[in-house]
């Protein structure tokens, strides 16, 4: 029997969902190995199990926690996917500042009308068995995961810098130009993209387990950031991880 | 007869974000038609504050996957604007080659993938990969084309890479845009034709309704106005980009976490058929052609026609894109390096059509470049107050259908709009009190 697939969306900016529409070619292939049996974002059915369920975005409300337990409940695999599952991503900026000057900022003296928690990853939550990073999560590293699950392999996981790919496509890199790059701390899996185009990587695939934050820091302040601009720096899509 | 009626369509689908639908009705009185929006707030103010103006763009894309080519390009020149960055013509006509794109792109994933379903009956295009293959296989083949103007011009088409503040950290080579040029007359030209083709075969499913309201966008003398232009009301008058605030009169409502607009009227509409209406007559003629093939008269009243302007708009982005890249090469391209000195610190307000519409950011910097005030009136918000008044007009029009049917209508009526959930719950709009 195929695998019964669902995909699921809680706070983000369903980037990752839309890069999936767009494996054009790959996705009518994939298709045809499992049951896709719930895609809110494209689709109206809905169904009650699931053997892979891959989540997108970050738990933000009560209503949220209480939908992923849910979920967990009736589902055989949970895959995170994207930054904002994996590691809360760029939502988790907000954690950063008193949550109480943040309501009240935009609701004014409306600023309990809607409940809001710290923006957590699926992880905090709930047990997730497999990861897919980055922002928007890498196609290929969805489809290679895809693929394992499908066939019932073990999906790839990467624990070593962007730096290692970086250096193997030959890049020119970009610290050695003065840029501020985070790739030396940052997990790969994305085949250097930025830095192959120029732009220095912003850390959108999380840290390294064994990061050294102050070495990475001592980096961007030689480079010309003050340390609050540095830390600032870290935690745009790592503020879940990075204490202030 | 005196009906009673409640729908209360939760999450709908085939939308971007999160919403309701909510209609009562009490012994043939309408008490309440509106969309609720119920996407958990994301707080990008809290974001924002205090970051430095080459991250602005990089943050504010995240607003919303679908329109982040959108928010990036907007955001951009809001940077430019506030800070004094002077940007090249190469640049210019790049981020228009990549607005073109975006439109196409998005165009068609609405069209295609998220509306054509409901005029085929259809639950979602994954069954007419079946019964539809060549239509399926042709909307995806379109997709990929604007896919790859994306990727080969900003380095991906989600969040994309190169474009920063005063330029792009990689210029596309002469090889690369002459294989997408090839590819956009060979490919992108005819699937534009076939596409008009297959929506004047499914016309007879778009719903007949009409409410006439006021109609906003960009215009702008020499071209159909997506990357710039002046603020264009069908009420009459066109303003500056700089007095936005104005024209979008913000409000909150209590049935949403986003906030509504409205200028002259009680509600605006914004997108695919606002431009139409303001701007038809700068339309390449063969997009003026489809739209005849298509019954689309300058002046539509109905909103379910917006799917259709869509369809117009990406042959005429198809032909727009070809001039764009002939221009870029007949000047030949040369390795810029981005302008990112600022000339002054200070407040900058740019505006873009989006594939939904009309987009406003408007950002305040010290002089650190970094961010002490921002906000972004997002397309979707500026048409929810239209959507619920289309809403209250329509209902007692169908009442006498079933209600499958009239949630239906309700339904195909938000998906025509092509709302995006997640951008219009992005709050923005706030002064930092304590920076
Ligand atoms: S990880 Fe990035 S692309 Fe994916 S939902 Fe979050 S913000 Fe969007
Ligand atoms: S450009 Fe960045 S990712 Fe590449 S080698 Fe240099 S620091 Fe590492
Ligand atoms: S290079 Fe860095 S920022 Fe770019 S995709 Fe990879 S991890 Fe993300």
């Amino acid at each position: 029997m195929k695998p019964k697939v669902a995909f699921f969306d809680f706070t983000g900016c369903e980037g990752c969902q839309l890069n999936k529409l767009n494996f054009e070619n790959e996705l009518l292939d994939l298709l045809a190995h499992v049951d896709l049996v719930e895609f809110r974002e494209a689709m109206d059915e809905t169904s009650d199990e699931y053997d892979i369920t891959f989540v997108e975005g970050s738990i933000t409300t009560p209503a949220c926690v209480e939908r992923i337990h849910d979920i967990r409940r009736r589902t055989k695999v949970l895959v995170a996917l994207g930054a904002c599952a994996v590691n809360g991503g760029i939502n988790a900026m907000k954690n950063i500042q008193p949550i109480d000057a943040v309501r009240e900022a935009v609701y004014g003296k409306d600023k309990y009308r809607f409940a809001t928690l710290p923006a957590m990853p699926v992880s905090a939550i709930v047990a997730v068995d497999h990861e897919v990073r980055g922002c928007p999560m890498s196609q290929p590293d969805f489809l290679q995961l895809f693929k394992a699950l499908v066939m019932g392999k073990k999906p790839p996981t990467y624990n070593y810098a962007v730096c290692v790919e970086c250096k193997l496509s030959e890049n020119e890199c970009l610290l050695t130009k003065g840029q501020v790059c985070l790739g030396p701390v940052t997990r790969a899996g994305c085949e250097a993209i930025c830095p192959g185009v120029g732009q220095a990587c912003i850390g959108c695939r999380g840290f390294i387990e064994d990061m050294n934050q102050e070495a990475m820091l001592n980096i961007l302040t030689e480079k010309g950031l003050s340390v609050d601009e540095a830390r600032k720096r870290l935690q745009l899509f790592n503020a879940y991880e990075v204490a202030v | 007869m005196k009906k009673n009626l409640d729908i209360n369509v939760h999450h709908i689908t085939r939308v971007e974000g999160h919403g309701n639908i909510i209609v009562n009705m009490r012994d043939g009185v309408l008490e309440k038609a509106h969309l609720n929006i119920v996407e958990p707030p994301r707080f990008f103010e809290a974001m924002l504050k205090g970051r430095s103006f080459t991250e602005a763009a990089i943050i504010t894309s995240r607003i919303c996957g679908i329109c982040s080519l959108g928010h990036q390009i907007t955001s951009l020149k809001t940077t430019e604007a506030a800070l004094g960055l002077e940007v090249s013509e190469q640049t210019i006509l790049l981020r228009k080659l990549l607005v073109n794109g975006a439109t196409i792109q998005s165009n068609i994933l609405h069209a295609y993938f998220l509306a054509v379903p409901d005029f085929l009956d259809a639950p979602s295009v994954f069954p007419l990969i079946a019964t539809n293959k060549d239509v399926v296989l042709r909307a995806l083949r379109m997709k990929r084309l604007a896919n790859d103007i994306a990727d080969i011009v900003s380095g991906r088409a989600v969040h994309p890479i190169t474009p920063v503040p005063g330029g792009f950290t990689r210029i596309p080579s002469r090889d690369e845009l002459l294989h997408l040029k090839e590819r956009i007359v060979t490919e992108g030209l005819p699937d534009a034709v076939e596409t008009v083709e297959t929506m004047k075969a499914l016309a007879d499913a778009i719903p007949q309704f009409e409410r006439e309201t006021e109609y906003i966008s960009l215009t702008h003398d020499d071209e159909y106005a997506l990357y710039d232009g002046d603020i264009c009301s069908s009420d009459g008058g066109t303003f500056p980009v700089e007095d936005y605030l104005n024209v979008t009169n913000e409000f909150v409502v209590e049935h949403s976490t986003s906030k509504h607009a409205r200028n002259k009227r009680e509600a605006y509409m914004v997108g695919a058929l606002a431009r139409w209406n303001n701007n038809y007559t700068r339309l390449t003629e063969s997009a003026r052609d489809a739209a005849e093939t298509l019954g689309l008269k300058p002046q539509c009243y109905n909103p379910y026609m917006n799917t259709v302007a869509q369809v117009i708009e990406v042959a005429h982005c198809m032909e727009e894109s070809i001039c764009i890249i002939e221009e870029l090469l007949g000047r030949g391209l040369k390795a810029e390096k981005p302008n990112q000195i600022p000339t002054r610190y200070g407040r900058g307000i740019a505006a873009t059509e989006v594939p939904r519409g009309i987009l406003f950011h408007d950002y305040t910097y010290d002089n650190r470049g970094q961010i002490v005030a921002a906000n972004c009136v997002i397309p979707t918000g500026q048409n929810l107050a239209n959507v619920d008044a289309d809403m209250q007009k329509l209902v007692p029009e169908i009442v006498n259908k079933t209600k499958p049917e009239i949630t239906h209508h309700l339904e195909m009526l938000v998906r025509a709009y092509d709302p995006c959930i997640s951008c219009s719950v992005h709050i923005l709009d706030v002064e930092f009190k304590d920076s």
